[in-house]
């Protein structure tokens, strides 16, 4: 790689930069500084505040008075708290292939992405771990799982891959951030005095030395490779806590590579939906161009075969035999209870995304926004559709029991919180952005030296 | 299979059973030695022998002998291990079962399980189209490879070695991955406080008879091992009139209903006993003879089930 060498140069500029460059840059860091909530921004932020505050509400009342607030009972065991966990390891899965994908593989327009696919994956994974908290009928005793923890148990396993990969997205997030704190703290004035204390706390050690990018560079390449591992390794376990049970619908080869395809699929759209939400906010036309929502939908494209590839394996060789004990299951999926949520997902999370971005004018920022909004709800009314109808289809018939137990429709507390933990999640990547430049200012800086150098090297 | 060896083998069964706790009576408990000679008893004479903590046999009068209304408690430590020497199994003869659910409420009263709830299930079956139905009691099985024991994080649901598979609600963190991993639905879940009478309320947990319940874990059929520890049966098996439950030892090869005793192996062989789901590999302790030269139609059994009733 010649990143080095280029980092040097940018060392440089920053010293003796020519008159033209430097005034570029300076118009990059008044473009990408970030900026206070406007009235649509403070009424966005009021507005997920509140639906997490109901969250909360819902919370304590099931605290107080136990799981009974849900509609869960012993069938349906897991609703949509666990769909919603699967949902959050799913799209927090980008991080990886957006940040540690693509640049291993030197693709080089994906730089203005990387912070928002890296804050949605650590956003993610927050929340993920606090609505599995949230699922438990006795989270106090959360220690346990130090204190008397299996490392034979699947949960023992997703522990620890999630906690890894949180604390390298995290490091992912905090490293290519520690040039931008430079730039952060130099311009003091538009920051605000107590952002700037928040900087100079996080990043004033870093001096921009020529080492010190040496160690940077290094250490965000060796996060790069073990994140891919470890990103693949939360979606494959997510999907073995399913996968290692004997129910029709779980019990299946297939369900690690299903789940990453579409956890991969999921995070694409929200990567498409969240640029575009942040083009719009922040007026970066400049920065997240039309190529990036060409480029993006054809990823999405591609993501969403994939995933139909793998729809197809999960769904339609079991079909073809129609096992007893698989029979009823996907019945009801395909004609039954079902039926309108299972076509849904395939045809709004999948095929119409597909059919939207293969044209190329299906490409340009609005109906790839539109297309990834579908792909990101399809892929949460998916995960609800892998976890509950296999709960309701039993190995022994379901008899005797109180007519609730055979159905299940989340309870307005559970609802409130699943919102509320995706409220939180928007909340916290919102803030975020409020917070620290979402796109990097650094590496834009050094991109834009780089053409120009290209250019100047042409003329 | 001779009246006469059913007869005998039975008393064994009892026998060994009142030996056990006679033994655990004799040398637990410090406080009260009962090898102390109080003011008040005399001796009577009469020599019992006994076995002591380490291994010798010994003599003490009977009149030293105290009878002992509760057992020692014992530690968790002796909860998870089990009774030593001992694998349970129980074998549920289909032939017998009319669906009567006098063991379903015989469990729920005596392990207060919340309304609406059952550790026991009888449930109505039909293998196929032009199969006969018949009634089935489903326990927890109790499984050599326990699914549930395998998928729990923190070790609160554990297989010990009699063979019982107990939940210890003192740990469990109600993540119910081992309801969802259990292929047989037999676990149920504490969903709000359990609704438990003051002096259920107020004793001490135990493992072993799952009791008092607790909010937000999960619970299910324990083999009432309280119950083995004193040489008694569980409750299902004592409550069921037709004798549908038989429960014992592998160990001594033998299973009572109560009432009858066989030798486990021979039932097995001479009515083609087998175990629900032999394919999944869970290797179940509970094993089912086919209802076969039924004592009642299947039809008799309708009028108690609740499906019936609506329609």
């Amino acid at each position: 790689m010649n990143t080095e060498n280029l980092k040097i140069s940018t060392v440089e500029n920053l010293i003796t930069t020519p008159p033209k460059s430097k005034a570029k840059s300076d118009e990059i860091i008044r473009d990408l500084l970030p900026q206070k909530f406007g009235r649509q921004g403070m009424i966005w932020v009021a507005v997920l505040t509140a639906i997490c505050c109901v969250g909360a509400f819902a919370y304590y009342r099931q605290l107080k008075h136990g799981l009974v607030v849900t509609n869960m009972r012993d069938y349906v065991s897991w609703g949509i708290y666990i769909s919603n966990f699967v949902f959050f390891v799913a799209i927090s899965l980008v991080g990886s292939l957006i940040t540690a994908i693509f640049r291993l593989s030197n693709v080089k327009w994906s730089t203005p992405l990387t912070r928002i696919a890296e804050i949605i994956a650590v956003s993610a994974i927050v929340f993920a771990s606090l609505i599995i908290i949230v699922d438990m009928g006795r989270p106090e005793r959360l220690l346990n799982l130090f204190l008397h923890g299996r490392i034979q148990s699947p949960i023992l396993w997703d522990v620890i891959v999630i906690g890894t990969y949180f604390f390298i997205s995290v490091l992912l997030l905090y490293f290519p951030l520690l040039p931008d704190f430079k730039i952060l703290i130099r311009f003091k004035e538009k920051t605000g005095k107590k952002l700037n204390r928040l900087y100079r706390f996080q990043g004033s050690f870093w001096k921009g030395t020529k080492e010190q990018f040496k160690i940077s560079d290094k250490s965000i390449n060796i996060l790069c490779i073990t994140i891919i591992p470890v990103a693949f390794c939360i979606h494959t376990v997510t999907s073995w806590l399913f996968a290692t049970t004997y129910r029709p619908g779980w019990d299946s080869t297939n369900f690690g590579a299903y789940f990453i395809s579409g956890a991969f699929l999921v995070g694409a759209g929200g990567v498409v939906v969240a640029m575009y939400m942040f083009r719009r906010a922040y007026r970066l036309e400049k920065y997240i161009t039309d190529m990036h929502f060409e480029k993006m939908g054809r990823m999405v494209v591609l993501l969403a075969f994939l995933y139909l590839y793998f729809n197809i394996n999960e769904y339609l060789i079991p079909a073809f035999k129609m096992k007893k004990m698989e029979a009823h299951h996907l019945t009801e999926l395909f004609a039954g209870e079902y039926a309108p949520l299972f076509w849904f997902t395939i045809f709004i999370g999948m095929i119409l995304p597909v059919i939207i971005l293969l044209f190329k004018k299906g490409r340009k920022p609005k109906p790839a926004f539109i297309a990834g909004v579908m792909v990101v709800v399809g892929a949460w009314f998916k995960r609800y559709l892998i976890v509950t109808p296999t709960l309701l289809n039993p190995l022994l018939p379901m008899q005797n029991v109180p007519e609730n137990f055979k159905h299940y429709f989340p309870s307005w507390e559970e609802w409130a919180i699943a919102m509320g933990s995706l409220s939180g999640a928007l909340l916290l990547i919102t803030l975020f952005a409020r917070i620290y430049p979402i796109i990097p200012i650094h590496e834009t800086i050094e991109e834009q030296n780089k053409t120009d150098e290209k250019i100047s090297l042409v003329e | 299979m001779s009246e006469n060896n059913n007869q005998k083998s039975r008393r064994e069964f009892l026998l060994s059973g009142l030996l056990a706790s006679a033994a655990v009576a004799g040398c637990s408990d410090d406080n009260d030695n009962p090898f102390v000679t109080e003011e008040n008893v005399a001796p009577s004479g009469e020599k019992v022998k006994l076995l002591s903590v380490n291994g010798e046999v010994i003599e003490v009068d009977k009149a030293f002998l105290k009878p002992v209304p509760n057992l020692p408690k014992l530690s968790n430590q002796e909860e998870r291990k089990g009774i030593p020497g001992k694998k349970f199994v129980m074998v549920i003869d289909l032939s017998r079962c009319k669906n009567l659910r006098k063991c379903q409420e015989a469990c729920n009263h005596m392990h207060h399980v919340h309304p609406g709830q059952n550790w026991i299930k009888i449930l109505s079956m039909q293998d196929g189209e032009n199969t006969a139905p018949y009634w089935q009691p489903t326990t927890c099985m109790h499984c050599d490879e326990p699914p549930c024991v395998k998928v729990c994080p923190v070790d609160a649901t554990f297989k010990r070695q009699d063979g019982i598979v107990l939940i210890d609600a003192n740990r469990c963190i109600g993540c119910r991955f081992c309801m969802a991993a259990c292929p047989y639905s037999t676990r149920v879940f504490n969903w709000e406080e359990p609704k438990l009478p003051k002096e259920v309320e107020e004793q001490p947990y135990s493992c072993e008879t799952s009791l008092p319940q607790k909010k937000g874990t999960v619970s299910k059929c324990d083999f009432c091992p309280d119950m083995t520890r004193q040489g008694k049966l569980p409750h299902c098996v004592t409550a069921c009139p037709n004798g549908v439950f038989m429960f014992g030892d592998m160990n001594e090869d033998t299973v009572s209903n109560g009432a009858e005793t066989f030798r486990f192996s021979d039932l097995i062989r001479d009515k083609a006993g087998y175990r629900l789901m032999e394919d999944l590999g869970t290797r179940p302790s509970v094993y089912y003879l086919p209802p076969v030269n039924r004592n009642f139609p299947y039809e008799s059994g309708l009028e108690n089930s609740d499906e019936h009733r609506k329609s």
